[in-house]
């Protein structure tokens, strides 16, 4: 693909200068909408792009913000940027290489749900971008295109940037919303939704990084044009954070419906030392992992598609396993995560992570028995189901799947 | 009318009003469906997992929005693939919950499973244990058998005091956030939070000092496991020995419904006495929480310094006597003083009490004379709230007015009740020449200088949105005596009165004044006929005086010396105070645990109390003993019963008519249902079975004349340019006789103080937390000084009760101590 959507910054050398930015179109969408739209015509050409949440639960974007109460002011857009699943690392290269665009984005979203406030969430280790994104926050005031009467209309916009202190759970929207609210971090109970009750008890859209940074092109080019990229599910493109054993890691700007062994092999360089690749984690530390066999590398990846895979694409963290690792040592890998990541706020999650490390360290030790595998099978689905959010419910996707598809790998006893 | 809907749960059909929670629903239908985190009386949250249940919702077809049909002709059911948490789901038309369904079981069951996981188990020398929901869930629910590996637990600290009162086992916590919840939404005060994350996520305090809230205690209850138990009751007893006698707390003029748990104790020689005090379900008084001064300071009846014996002064000595010689002497005393007697008695002691006091001064012709600094109590029973009267039921539609009174030291359920109202739409407008913490829900603020409370409350009306918001449909008027004495109360409470009246928004349920009195009975005694004298010290030179749980000799220098100058002085009270020190003959009197009676509280609600312990010594009830002294001099009142005094008081009485012991013990249905059968839903606190209590009449609603008294006539006190005003304020734990034999409670009472503005301060020279010499009422004392910007100029707050002897604003002088030593 040799021009860009998303990542521009590949194709236009400082397009993170306001100027260069400007020269290659940038604003004219968030111009157009503001002087040429109504705010629901914004909503309602997004709705007919199909673009769907790239945070992971992919829903459609334009249908989320519809939802928005306009019996209850005012409203707030937060920009999703606390990027914390582990294999993606999408959103950081979108805020330091093409800013503005992401910005724009925001700025489009804010009208189209009637927000004069907007945060941008960023995990706690992205300080620099936070001071890079102040920077041009700035920039962008002092250019007329943030703050007061943007282009002589009435519609006000303010960005600010907010840093998290460390938490994998803040990623979850409603748990991003009390630590902005300056609360612990820990998840609200869905329903309500924030558009419904969000920020400060206020309908509020949070969208991902990813999914803003679609808003200009959208406008631009049209819903028509985004749905010509992609697949009749899944429209437009996706940046595949491709990680793992794989010799050319890195992010990889593709349609979607690519398939994983054209992602793996044509953009990726295929495996290290030329090995087989066993297991795919489409969607980072929250997958359900793929068995790879030649009808999964031909699978195209599309949320339809890898769902028959028995998976989910999530946020196309694409990590590669290879048949110099161990399942076991992956999922203890992820059961560790989620166990220094799980809130403690319902029982499930809490105690279930804690028991599920528990487990694996004794089996990783050589103290495990037979019936710890099994245990370890049956605590994760007495889990699933049945926690607060979906951090309790990731923490087992890999070690059920983990677990039934790969149980040769859960030999007992033989590590002394 | 809020809308009902129809659903079944367990195949029982039940309606209940829109927006009910299933777990409510299922409440009220007699299904239990096992909870943790839940608490009726706080916003759900989700978070502990145990309510979970099938629901299924009836299939709408779009197009018709009718329910879509089975073969049957029943209505199509849609489950949700997950399980679902009854706590968070409000119920809706034709929902189907299945609570004991195999997958609802098998999830509940995966709940206590996970919860015991990192539990200690150290069930026998749990506080908790027989009264804790996590034990009998788990007989419930539980799998039986735990797969978690025992050595594998979670080891954390067992003794971490949260603050001085409470102390927190992190083992045992389940991290449902009742605690943390209960101090946030329902005390509005954020004390407790949680610190670290997922499996050694542990509560914490965040305040300095720390766990700094009057209702600590109430997490106690509500803590579903054995994390959180007070330093008063922790290892001191198992429940199931616990004997439960229904009371009321007689700590301030609120009257919260009380159980007393008793048990005879070895460290007591074998006497039954007080393990802890709980609270009991009253949703017209103080639902079920409690403050901490009433569930910690109970210790004073059980107190080594009581008295026990009737004493007689001899040779200049008291020493022992027999009641029959006591009595005998104090009734010849009496009878010859004839209209030179004075019974002084305090708003202590219960109505049955006062009747007969009131009784024996009116045979003599003597003065009943009620020992307070508050006025305002005639008023009260004139246009006071009366029957119907809640402040549950407060809202939308309900102005309420708080002058000169900082609930949150002086009655902190009625700040809760007001908070509450507030947050449920009632207009509430503080006026406080200091801020005080109950501003936080109010509408308006109204501030005023000290002595201005009469020209404050006059002007209320004309005060743009708050006149608009004075012409609500009811009008509540609560009334202190912050920074005023009987004289400023007095003014103040006709100019409420008056307020009211002219407004016409007397003789309504939710309509009328209260009086915010320091003491349980303040409003029974003013019913029962006792008035406050202006001028007590002039009133007692030269009588024959009974003083009756009072110590004026101890609170006031000029009061002792009044007594000495009395013709005869009769103490009758708990203690040998400095009062009793001087008198001819002492009386002891029973503690209110150790006998029966009834208070009237400031709400005018007349309430119960029952025996809970055997009386200490020879000590006999305050009715019986003015009944003995009466029977001395041929006046005939009943010394047995105190139920037959009520009924004589009653008969006599027409704000009382009608009320008699058996109505008083009425109960009625209440929302939550707290049961101490099922512990999980509303905590350990108790169920009413003894009694909600009943409103007194008032003039107004008995349609009787209303003749206001005229405003007196004098000049407030102001700050002049040598002295600062010093005016008295209420603090919670106070040096009063009530609160000071409770050891746990010390660290809480401050060493006295007086606040001073900055301005004074600094033209003193003076910095915070210095000593000076206060001179006040001719008295020099050294005390500790905190500048407080709250302060206003020229004013020098000084607390009752605690020490210090202001008993209405005065003009003092303060000036550094030589040694100016700092701590």
């Amino acid at each position: 693909m040799g021009q860009h959507v998303l990542l521009r910054h590949r194709d236009i050398p400082d397009i993170h200068r306001l100027d260069v930015y400007r020269r290659h179109g940038g604003f004219e969408a968030l111009e157009q909408a503001v002087t040429r739209m109504k705010p629901h015509e914004v909503t309602e050409v997004v709705k007919a792009s199909g673009l769907r949440g790239r945070g992971g639960a992919a829903f459609p974007t334009g249908l989320k913000w519809s939802f928005v109460d306009n019996k209850n002011w005012p409203h707030y857009v937060v920009a999703n940027a606390d990027e914390s699943e582990p294999g993606t690392f999408k959103d950081r290269e979108i805020m330091e290489g093409n800013p503005f665009q992401f910005l724009e984005g925001m700025a489009i979203a804010a009208y189209a749900v009637g927000a004069n406030l907007a945060y941008i969430y960023l995990r706690g280790e992205f300080w620099q971008i936070a001071h890079f994104l102040d920077q041009k926050i700035a920039e962008m005031e002092a250019a007329g295109f943030l703050g007061h009467r943007l282009f002589g209309r009435d519609f006000s916009l303010q960005i600010h940037t907010h840093l998290g202190a460390g938490a994998y759970i803040c990623g979850e929207e409603t748990a991003m919303l009390e630590s902005l609210e300056g609360k612990r971090g820990q998840p609200r109970i869905r329903p309500p939704f924030p558009a419904v009750k969000g920020l400060y008890g206020k309908p509020t859209v949070v969208n991902n990084v990813e999914t803003l940074t679609n808003l200009p092109p959208i406008l631009q080019n049209g819903a028509d044009w985004y749905r010509s990229l992609g697949t009749a599910d899944s429209a437009g493109v996706k940046i595949f954070s491709l990680s793992g054993r794989v010799r050319k890691p890195g992010n990889y700007e593709l349609p979607f419906g690519t398939t994983f062994r054209q992602l793996i092999y044509e953009h990726g360089g295929g495996i290290l030392e030329g090995r087989p690749p066993r297991a795919i984690l489409p969607a980072g530390a929250s997958s359900s992992l793929i068995r790879v066999d030649d009808k999964a590398l031909d699978t195209p990846m599309d949320y339809a598609s890898v769902r028959t895979l028995g998976s989910d694409l999530g946020s196309a963290s694409v990590i590669v396993v290879d048949d110099t690792v161990s399942i076991e040592w992956v999922i203890r890998k992820t059961i560790h995560f989620f166990k220094h990541e799980s809130c403690g706020k319902c029982t499930p999650c809490r105690e279930g992570t804690y028991w599920m490390f528990n487990i694996i360290e004794r089996m990783e030790h050589g103290r495990g028995t037979a019936e710890d595998v099994n245990l370890l099978l049956h605590v994760a689905r007495q889990m699933q189901g049945k926690c607060l959010c979906p951090l309790g419910e990731f923490s087992t996707m890999a070690v059920v799947t983990g677990i039934e598809r790969f149980s040769q790998d859960f030999q007992v006893g033989e590590k002394a | 009318m809020t809308k009902s809907v129809t659903l079944t749960i367990d195949g029982q059909a039940i309606t209940v009003p829109e927006g009910t929670l299933v777990v409510d629903a299922a409440r009220m239908a007699g299904i239990d469906i096992p909870v943790f985190c839940y608490h009726p009386k706080m916003e759900p949250v989700g978070m502990c997992r145990m309510c979970l249940v099938e629901i299924g919702r009836p299939l709408i077809d779009r197009n018709t929005g009718q329910a879509i049909l089975d073969e049957k002709g029943d209505p199509k059911l849609q489950f949700m693939p997950k399980l679902e948490t009854a706590c968070t789901n409000p119920v809706s038309e034709g929902m189907v919950v299945l609570t004991s369904s195999e997958k609802a079981r098998a999830g509940q069951k995966s709940t206590i499973e996970f919860l015991l996981t990192s539990h200690p188990l150290d069930c026998p020398i749990c506080d908790k244990g027989g009264e804790c929901p996590l034990q009998n869930l788990t007989m419930a629910y539980g799998p039986g058998k735990g797969r978690f590996l025992y050595d594998e637990k979670m080891h954390l600290a067992k003794n971490v005091p949260l603050g001085p009162l409470i102390y927190l086992d992190q083992e045992r916590c389940i991290q449902c956030a009742r605690c943390v919840r209960f101090q946030d939404e329902i005390v509005g005060d954020a004390v407790l939070g949680f610190g670290e994350r997922g499996r050694a996520m542990q509560i914490i305090s965040l305040s300095e000092p720390p766990f700094d809230s009057v209702f600590s205690g109430n997490t106690t209850d509500i803590c579903p496991v054995g994390a959180l138990t007070t330093a008063d009751f922790r290892f001191g007893a198992r429940p199931w020995e616990l004997s439960a006698s229904a009371s009321i707390c007689a700590q301030c003029s609120v009257g919260c419904n009380i159980t007393f748990n008793t048990r005879r104790a070895a460290r007591a020689g074998g006497r039954v006495v007080i393990k802890r005090v709980m609270p009991r379900q009253n949703e017209e008084v103080n639902e079920i929480w409690i403050c901490d001064k009433g569930r910690f300071a109970y210790h004073y009846t059980e107190s080594r310094k009581r008295l026990t014996r009737p004493l007689m002064r001899k040779d200049g000595k008291l020493g022992r006597a027999s009641w029959e010689a006591a009595t005998r002497l104090a009734a010849e005393a009496f009878a010859q003083a004839k209209k030179n007697f004075v019974v002084l008695a305090s708003g202590r002691l219960s109505n049955e009490d006062l009747f007969n006091l009131k009784a024996l001064a009116d045979h003599l012709g003597g003065r009943a004379v009620l020992y307070s600094d508050m006025g305002g109590g005639d008023l009260t029973a004139l246009v006071g709230v009366g029957p119907g009267t809640d402040f549950g039921q407060m809202g939308r539609g309900t102005a309420i007015v708080v002058v000169a009174s900082d609930l949150y030291e002086e009655a902190p359920i009625w700040y809760l009740r007001l908070k509450q109202a507030a947050e449920r739409g009632a207009t509430l407008i503080v006026a406080n020449p200091r801020p005080t913490r109950l501003e936080r829900f109010a509408s308006f603020v109204v501030r005023y200088a000290y002595g201005d409370e009469v020209k404050t409350i006059q002007s209320l009306t004309k005060k743009g949105k708050i006149g608009d918001a004075l012409q609500a449909r009811n009008l509540v008027v609560l009334f202190g005596s912050e920074g005023l004495g009987l004289e400023g109360s007095t003014a103040l409470a006709t100019a409420c009165a008056r307020l009211l009246h002219e407004s016409g928004h007397v003789g309504r349920p939710n309509n009328g004044l209260i009086g915010v009195w320091p003491r349980v009975n303040d409003q029974g005694a003013w019913e029962l006929g006792f008035r406050p004298a202006e001028n007590l010290a002039a009133l007692l030179r030269g009588k024959a005086v009974y003083v009756v749980a009072a110590d004026p000799a101890g609170d006031d220098p000029r009061l002792a010396k009044a007594l000495q100058a009395a013709r005869f002085v009769a103490v009758q009270d708990l203690f040998a105070t400095e009062t009793a020190k001087l008198a001819n003959v002492v009386f002891p009197a029973q503690a209110y645990t150790e006998r029966e009676g009834t208070f009237v509280s400031g709400e005018r609600r007349v309430q119960r109390f029952y025996a809970a312990v055997p009386p200490l010594g020879e000590s006999r009830p305050d009715f019986a003993i003015a009944s003995q002294v009466g029977k001395q001099m041929g006046i005939i009142l009943e010394g047995t019963s105190a139920p037959v005094v009520f009924e004589i008081l009653s008969a006599d009485h027409p704000s009382f008519a009608g009320l008699t012991y058996a109505a008083l013990a009425e109960v009625r249905p209440q929302w939550p249902i707290v049961d101490r059968r099922d512990l999980y839903y509303g905590g350990t606190t108790y169920e009413n079975t003894q009694g909600m209590g009943k409103h007194l009449s008032n003039a107004a609603q008995r349609g009787e004349a209303l003749h206001l008294p005229r405003f007196p006539r004098r000049a407030a006190r102001r700050p002049t340019a040598r002295g600062l005003l010093a005016v008295p304020v209420t603090k919670l734990y106070d040096r009063g006789v009530t609160v000071s034999s409770a050891e746990l409670l010390k660290p809480k009472i401050s060493e006295t103080f007086v606040a001073l503005p900055p301005s004074a301060a600094e033209r003193l020279g003076i910095e915070d937390g210095a000593r000076v010499k206060l001179r006040l009422n001719g008295v020099s004392r050294a005390v500790r000084v905190k500048v407080d910007e709250a302060v206003a100029s020229g004013v020098v707050l000084v607390p009752r009760s605690m020490g210090l002897s202001i008993r209405r604003p005065v003009v003092a002088r303060v000036r550094m101590a030589e040694s100016a030593a700092r701590s």
